[in-house]
Formats: C-alpha cells, structure tokens, sequence
C-alpha cells in the first residue's frame, strides 16, 4: 500500500491530483490518501479528510512509500517506521502555506538523504516510480539526538555551562 | 496518613500544538525520565498516545485576536493551577504561553524551535526567548551568542 498524506494545515490539491493521475497510469498500486478538506476529489485511489494518530500509525506501518507534504510530522512519523518517503514541499504563491520554509524543509532533509524530494508535481511521477523500488530502512530511534537530550538533561540537574547557556 | 519524607518528582508542563510540534516534543520527553509531565496540546485524538494527566487548549494564531485572548487565559489558568516546576515547549503558540505564564509564576523553562523553521525563527519562537531560561534552535546558523542556542536536533 502507498499512503499519501497532506496533514493537517489544510488541503495540497497538487500533490493530490499528481497522485492520483500517476496511480492511474501506473494502475498496479494501491493507494491510500489522506487529502484534508480537499476540493479535487481523487478517482483513482481511496481517500479520506483526517485519520486519528493510531490508525495514521497504522497506515504508517503498513505502507511501503509514504508520500507527503514537506511536513514535519509526516517526515517524523516515516522515519521512525522507516518507510521510504517522497516530500513535495507546499508553496505560498499556490496559497498552500504561509511561506516557503517547506523547501528548506525538503533540502535539508534530500541532502541528508532522508527524503525524496518533488519539488514540483512534473517530477512527482519519477520520484514515486524511484521510491517504489526503495526497501524498508531501519527505524530512527524515537529520541532526539543526544547532544539535545543531554543539553535538556543538564538543565534540568542545573548542571549547565552557563557561559555558553545564559 | 502521608509520609513526607517520600520525596515527589518535579513536575514537567509539555506544550506543542499539533502535528510536527506534537511529535517533536513527544522525542525530547526522554529527558524528563524523573519527571512527572503532564501534557497540553490542541488535539483531543493524542491523549490516547500518552498515559499523563493531558489538558487539550483550542489553537490560535496572531490573526484571530479573540483566539489568542481566549488561549492565553487558559494557559494562564493551567500554569498556576499545574504548578509545574519546569515548562518545555516545540511551539507553537500554547507554548508561547505556557513559557510567557511559566516564567511568569517562577518555573523554569525551556523552548525548542521547531526543526521547520529553517531560515528563521518561528514568531513564538522570537517572542519566547525573553521568557525561556533554556533557549534553543535546531539550526546551527539561526544560533545567536545572545541566544537562541544551538544544541543537537529532534532527529
């Protein structure tokens, strides 16, 4: 199963109907998509506005790729099922967030090789294709990194350089 | 009757909104192992994630005056009805609150700046700073000498 989801900062009609179209053509996957209050409605693939966060869980586990919005919370949750993801970042001249930190978002995240990267829906369909052939990869580990744990840690037993911590 | 000599764990306020800034938080609570936390967040649908006392505010944004007015009072109230020793939050603006009213009635605090905002602080994030003892940024080059600080990532 491939699962697509958009979050909860709204609707990504673009990634939907790139989505769809590519599930359509390709007609051999099945696709599962979390859409939001979308105006497109998908034809080719079964979809929903908003899932709870343990059947999301689920549908996390029991995905092969996920594809998503440049969200932190979708990134988050594919890495620590360690399911190969696809990001296209949202844009704020399509009115689809804000500002543009999504692209930041998804650089930083392609350069470390964590995320597939479409930055716009013309490349979606040959980075799902590429996704597609990607194995499950270890879990990340629930925590944050331990320089941050540690730093908290620290804090917390007011053991902090604070010279270097005002 | 109570023994007093038990003594009882520092209580820990966590506060995200929702989505990235949930799951962000949930990777730093490993670090309040001796903690008691107690959790705030803006959906209903995480308490079952959790097995903390778990207090659910309505989100709010600086367009939607009456919404910040309305968010603020309540964090307020939680804050002093909590009484926690230390307040940690990855935003968004609950967090800001709890930070601002932490400060305010004497816990320590920290705030995390989501790992989203690459090329700039978040707006909570810039205006939590005068209230966070604990100042932080996942980006090495958003790191100021005056804070915020840079130390590690949620991933």
């Amino acid at each position: 199963m491939i699962l697509v989801t958009v979050g909860l900062q709204g609707p990504f009609d673009r990634l939907i109907r790139a989505v769809d179209e590519w599930s359509a053509l390709r007609n051999c996957a099945e696709v599962f998509a979390q859409i939001g209050k979308a105006k497109y409605v998908p034809q080719h693939m079964r979809f929903t506005d908003f899932v709870d966060p343990f059947e999301f869980k689920d549908l996390v586990e029991r995905a092969r790729l996920v594809v998503a919005h440049a969200g932190i919370g979708s990134i988050i949750s594919a890495l620590e099922a360690g399911k190969p993801i696809v990001v296209m970042p949202r844009r704020a001249g399509f009115r689809e967030q804000r500002n543009d930190h999504q692209v930041a978002t998804t650089k930083y995240f392609e350069a470390q090789g964590r995320v597939i990267a479409a930055y716009q829906e013309q490349s979606l369909a040959t980075r799902l294709d590429y996704g597609l052939t990607l194995e499950t990869s270890p879990r990340i580990s629930s925590k944050a990194s331990p320089q941050l744990i540690s730093t908290i840690r620290s804090f917390l037993d007011n053991e902090l350089n604070t010279m270097k911590f005002g | 009757m109570t023994d007093q000599s038990v003594p009882t764990k520092p209580k820990a306020l966590a506060v995200a909104s929702g989505g990235g800034h949930w799951l962000q938080l949930l990777r730093l609570i490993p670090a309040f192992e001796d903690h008691d936390i107690v959790f705030v967040t803006v959906l209903e649908s995480y308490r079952r994630q959790v097995s903390n006392k778990f207090y659910v505010v309505r989100d709010a944004n600086r367009w939607n005056r009456f919404a910040v007015l309305t968010l603020a009072a309540r964090m307020a109230w939680i804050v002093h009805h909590e009484k926690p020793d230390v307040v940690v939050s990855t935003g968004a603006a609950p967090g800001y609150f709890a930070v601002l009213f932490g400060h305010l009635f004497g816990a320590r605090t920290i705030w995390v700046d989501s790992i989203a905002n690459v090329d700039r602080l978040s707006l909570s994030g810039e205006l939590a700073g005068k209230h966070a003892d604990l100042w932080l940024t996942q980006w090495p080059h958003l790191a100021k000498a005056a804070g915020p600080h840079y130390a590690g990532a949620v991933l």
